[in-house]
C-alpha cells in the first residue's frame, strides 16, 4: 500500500477512476496443499489511464483481480472477493478487498432558475460536480450560482451531445427550465444517453403537454416513464430548498430501488395545502 | 478515503507514522459501506470514520497496535455471544475492518 499510495493520491486529485486491490485475509500456509503465496497487506493499483502497479503476490491471481476491478469501477462499490492461490474462483485461499474510488457523480442542471442555485447546494452536500446550463445568459452566470463546478451558456441539447458519452448510471439530468422551447430537445437528449436519473419540473398539466411534443418530437413512448416528473419524492416541499431535498431524496431513492412516492406516481396538486 | 489524503500526507510529512483503516465487508445492518476509511497516527489523532462511532475507540487502540508492530491486521467488530467481539456495534450488524501501516 505504501508505494502506491502516492499514485492512488494522484489518481485521486486528477479525478481519474482508479481502484486499489489489497490481500485481507489468506489461508494459513501450513494447511491445504496449495498455500497462497500472496502477503497480508500485498497491494495492487489498478488505473485505465495508469496501468497497473504492484502485485498481490502471484501472476495469474493478478490478472483476475484486475479484471473483476474493472466491473466493481463501473458499479463504483467496493467490495471483497474470494480467489483461490492462483486466482481460481470457486477458492477460498485469499481474500481481496477491491477498494473503487470514482470520479464524482455529475448532475446538469437545465435552467438557471431560483430553485437551481437551491439544487446545486443540496448537491454539492451530496458530492455531484454540478453543471448549470441555459441557454439565456443574463441567468447563467457564475455570480448567481456560486456554488456550482461550471455555469454554462448553450442550449440544453447542444452542451449535453458534448458530455452524453460521458453520463452513466450514477449520475443525473435535471431538467428545471420548464420552457418547452429548452425542455423538449433537453429531455429527447438526455433520453438518447445512459444518465442514470432524469427529472423534469412542471405541474401535471405541463407534463401532460411535454409528453405529446416529446412524441411530436420522435420520442419512444415506451420511454416517457422514464422522465421523473413532476420532478422530486411526494414530501410535500414547497420552498426551493425543500424542493431542492425533494429532487435529490428521489434521486437516491431511484438509485436504490427504495420502494417511496414520487410526484411522478400521484395524482392531484404538487404542492400540498398545509392544514 | 479521498478526504483523509491531506492529513495523511500532512502527518508523513511530518514524520508521523500512520495506520489506514478501511471497512472491508459488513454483514447485516451496518452504518457505513465498504470503502469506508479513517486514518490514525502514532500521537493517537484520527480523521474520518468506520461506523457511527461505535467502534472507533476500539479501532484507534487496534490501529495503534498496527504502527507498533508494522503487521496490518483483519479485525471484526460486531454482535457476537464470543467474548472476543466484545465491541459491537448498536445497530447489531458486524463490520470487518482492515487496518494497515502506512510507513
Amino acid at each position: 500500500m505504501d508505494k502506491i499510495f502516492s499514485t492512488l493520491v494522484s489518481c485521486i486529485r486528477a479525478e481519474e477512476p482508479v481502484a486499489i486491490a489489497t490481500v485481507i485475509e489468506r489461508s494459513d500456509v501450513t494447511q491445504g496443499q496449495n498455500p497462497s503465496p500472496a502477503e497480508l497487506g500485498a497491494t495492487m493499483l489498478v488505473s485505465h489511464i495508469r496501468g497497473v502497479q504492484g502485485s498481490l503476490g502471484h501472476e495469474k491471481l493478478d490478472a483476475v483481480v484486475a479484471r473483476d476491478v474493472g466491473a466493481a469501477l463501473s458499479s463504483g462499490r467496493s467490495v471483497a472477493r474470494h480467489y483461490g492461490s492462483a486466482g481460481e474462483s470457486r477458492l477460498d485461499d485469499v481474500t481481496v478487498f477491491i477498494d473503487v474510488f470514482a470520479p464524482p457523480p455529475r448532475m446538469i442542471i437545465f435552467g438557471a432558475v431560483d430553485f437551481t442555485a437551491a439544487l446545486v447546494k443540496v448537491a454539492k452536500v451530496l458530492g455531484y460536480y454540478v453543471t448549470v446550463c441555459d441557454a439565456r445568459e443574463v441567468f447563467a452566470t457564475k455570480r448567481r450560482f456560486p456554488d456550482a463546478d461550471d455555469v454554462v451558456v448553450a442550449w440544453p441539447h447542444v452542451y449535453l451531445e458534448t458530455v452524453a458519452d460521458r453520463l452513466g448510471a450514477l449520475d443525473a439530468v435535471c431538467v428545471l427550465t420548464h420552457d418547452h422551447k429548452f425542455d423538449i430537445p433537453a429531455i429527447a437528449a438526455a433520453l438518447s444517453t445512459n444518465v442514470g436519473y432524469l427529472g423534469a419540473m412542471g405541474s401535471r398539466k405541463t407534463h401532460a403537454e411535454r409528453v405529446e411534443r416529446l412524441i411530436d418530437a420522435g420520442v419512444e413512448p415506451s420511454r416517457l416513464n422514464e422522465i421523473m416528473a413532476p420532478i422530486g419524492l411526494a414530501i410535500g416541499a414547497r420552498t426551493p430548498e425543500e424542493t431542492a431535498v425533494a429532487i435529490c431524496a428521489e434521486i437516491i431513492a431511484r438509485r436504490a430501488n427504495a420502494d417511496v412516492r414520487s410526484l411522478r406516481d400521484e395524482t392531484g396538486p404538487i404542492h400540498l395545502v398545509a392544514s | 478515503m479521498k478526504d483523509l489524503i491531506e492529513d495523511i500526507e500532512r502527518w508523513r510529512a511530518g514524520g508521523q507514522r500512520v495506520a489506514l483503516a478501511r471497512v472491508v465487508a459488513v454483514v447485516g445492518s451496518g452504518p457505513r459501506d465498504p470503502g469506508a476509511a479513517m486514518a490514525i497516527n502514532e500521537a493517537s489523532e484520527v480523521v474520518g470514520s468506520v461506523s457511527g462511532g461505535c467502534v472507533e475507540g476500539a479501532v484507534v487502540t487496534e490501529a495503534l497496535g498496527v504502527i507498533e508492530s508494522g503487521e496490518p491486521r483483519l479485525c471484526t467488530f460486531g454482535y457476537s455471544d464470543d467474548e472476543a467481539f466484545a465491541v459491537g456495534l448498536t445497530c447489531g450488524g458486524t463490520v470487518r475492518i482492515f487496518i494497515e501501516p502506512l510507513n
